[in-house]
């Protein structure tokens, strides 16, 4: 059984790690204790600016202290870095491509309780369009971690999607290599591709297991990166598997399927089914209940990726 | 003051307005009200107060200007370029395509700008962040940012003031250009943010109120600012908006529009006369 780690606790322990070896200063929104960066600040003081409840002027701080040259993390939920505060990370941080590396948990459903307006479906797609701007998914703690030190070594701005939930680890293998913008093939298959990010890659692993067992092969590609997109790899699954399935904890408009989308679309069109949130809000619940309400689960998955099939068998 | 220094500062001044006017009327487009409001206070700025090196533009340990009403672009592009960051004439390339005098501020593509600014209540969150890095990393640069009268009606003007006040950040000076005049009309009609003395000084700030445009009572002020330790200073600046130009002072009308061919001609007319005055003809200070 993989170990059990949020990406937001992945984040906290990378950013303390980080801080023995490089100059940064961390900010947050009265959230610290939630998106993890308290560790930082218990541990770098001097770095670490907690700047109450006010969003907007986090993000003009951010900017302010990254035109003098020193890089910053801001945190806070997505729901407010990547909502509440469009505008301010639009044009003080993307338009003059300042140093900020937002990132941002509480992603998606899988926040549970708080309920929909604190579960961000639309952070990938507001983030997405502001240009220079790269944004990432992890899958785990380790792909997290490896998102959070590569964002450090990008000049520019950057937004990590970090979740409040636990998901098992399972990018821990020899084999696996991060690469900003390169997607991972984490297993091989050739009747259809399930592409997928954060809390949705191991349900992918999961429900290639459930639709092995009825003799379908499917291969599972984890696009941690969705700007700038990995358009080889996905042209590469388009031609071997001629089949793709997108999995996304978010709006099915405007994040993954869509990126995947505007990719087939423009060089290699191929049957596709896109599974996320379809145009609607989030409720309150646990994360099971939740998954299960809104259909986020490897069953679920599996059943869609037959559904694809018979697509792909009607072409 | 000294009158060869006031009379180079008012040259000065003169010379940002004719500037942000040449600028404006070039571009056909732009804010000539509220560059003209704030002329004096860039002029000591740029000319007195700041250290700064147009050779070195980048130079990390300057002091900070943010023009957080970035939409006065034209004056702090006039400002920068008789201060010698850019040629002087390529302010007749203001708002056309290619140019790298943008609309609104842009610190990626011109020299001496430190911040990208345009959209209000955004600049003076920023002059915090610069503000407060100088402080956590033992640096001695001072920051200076202007905010509009009508830009104060924006909540982060307000989450900033919170902010600086908060991590005393006696290192930031803040000037409220206080015209009066926002597009829709005076800011009391629209929506009134007064008194600006009292919000700043229940937020933790030390707030003096002077004349935009009296450069004793300008260097008065950014003298006590320096002074003042553990709070921001705000430099309430009762201002004239469209000052120098006579058809333009006090007009809503003229926030963001470029004169015509014949009101461009007046209005340098009178500039040019209001610089005469100042030094007149055979004086050697003068140019």
């Amino acid at each position: 059984m993989a170990e059990m780690i949020a990406t937001r606790d992945a984040y906290g322990k990378t950013l303390v790690e980080l801080g023995g070896q490089r100059d940064f200063f961390v900010l947050d929104a009265d959230l610290s204790k939630s998106t993890k960066t308290e560790a930082f600040g218990k541990v770098y003081p001097h770095r670490f600016i907690n700047c109450g409840i006010a969003e907007g002027n986090m993000m003009g701080v951010a900017a302010g202290i990254a035109a003098t040259g020193t890089p910053v993390f801001a945190s806070t939920f997505a729901m407010f870095a990547a909502g509440r505060a469009f505008e301010q990370v639009r044009n003080s941080i993307g338009y003059p491509h300042l140093n900020v590396k937002i990132c941002a948990t509480h992603a998606g459903i899988t926040v549970g309780e708080d309920g929909a307006t604190h579960q961000c479906n639309e952070d990938i797609a507001l983030m997405r369009t502001i240009p220079g701007m790269v944004v990432m998914s992890p899958a785990d703690a380790p792909e997290a971690a490896a998102c959070v030190r590569a964002a450090l070594d990008i000049d520019g701005p950057v937004y990590i999607r970090l979740g409040r939930a636990a998901c098992p680890v399972i990018t821990d293998t020899p084999e696996y290599r991060f690469t900003v913008g390169k997607g991972q093939v984490l297993a091989e298959g050739s009747d259809l591709t399930i592409v997928a990010n954060g809390y949705m890659v191991h349900l992918a692993l999961e429900a290639r297991g459930l639709l092995a067992q009825e003799g379908i092969s499917a291969r599972v590609a984890d696009i941690h990166t969705i700007k700038p997109i990995d358009t080889e790899l996905l042209a590469d699954c388009a031609r071997r598997t001629g089949a793709i399935l997108t999995a996304e904890e978010h709006s099915i408009m405007g994040g993954l399927g869509s990126a995947v989308a505007e990719v087939l679309g423009e060089c290699c069109p191929v049957p596709l089914l896109r599974m996320g949130m379809n145009d609607t809000y989030g409720k309150s619940g646990n994360v099971k209940e939740l998954l299960q309400l809104f259909g986020f689960t490897a069953p679920h998955m599996a059943e869609k990726a037959k559904a694809l099939l018979q697509k792909k068998a009607a072409r | 003051m000294q009158e060869l220094k006031a009379k180079k500062l008012a040259e000065m001044a003169n010379l940002i307005r004719r500037g942000a006017i040449e600028a404006v009327y070039s571009g056909k487009s732009g804010h000539p009200g509220g560059s003209l409001s704030i002329a004096e206070i860039l002029a000591y700025l740029y000319f007195e107060e700041m250290h700064i090196d147009p050779q070195r533009p980048a130079l990390p340990g300057r002091d900070r200007f943010v023009l957080s009403k970035g939409h006065c672009a034209p004056a702090l592009y006039a400002a920068l370029a008789h201060r010698g960051f850019f040629p002087v004439e390529e302010l007749r390339t203001f708002r056309h395509a290619n140019s790298r005098l943008q609309g609104h501020p842009d610190m990626v593509g011109v020299p001496g700008v430190d911040m990208t600014t345009g959209s209000l209540g955004q600049g003076i969150s920023a002059a915090c962040g610069m503000a407060l890095a100088a402080k956590r990393q033992g640096q001695d640069f001072r920051v200076y940012t202007i905010v509009g009268d009508g830009e104060s009606e924006e909540g982060q003007v307000w989450e900033a003031a919170m902010f600086a006040a908060h991590y005393r950040l006696d290192n930031l000076c803040l000037f409220i250009d206080f015209n009066g005049l926002q597009i829709d009309g005076p800011v009391t009609e629209i929506m009134n943010c007064t008194p600006h003395d009292a919000k700043f000084a229940a937020f933790g700030w030390h707030v003096i109120s002077i004349c935009a445009h009296d450069f004793d009572q300008i260097e008065a002020a950014l003298r006590e600012a320096r002074a003042t330790k553990d709070k921001p200073t705000a430099i309430i600046a009762r201002s004239v908006k469209g000052k120098g130009v006579s058809f333009m002072e006090n007009q809503t009308d003229w926030h963001g529009k470029a004169p015509n061919d014949e009101q461009y001609r007046q209005a340098m007319a009178e500039l040019r006369a209001i610089s005469e005055q100042i030094t007149p003809k055979g004086d050697v200070s003068h140019g």
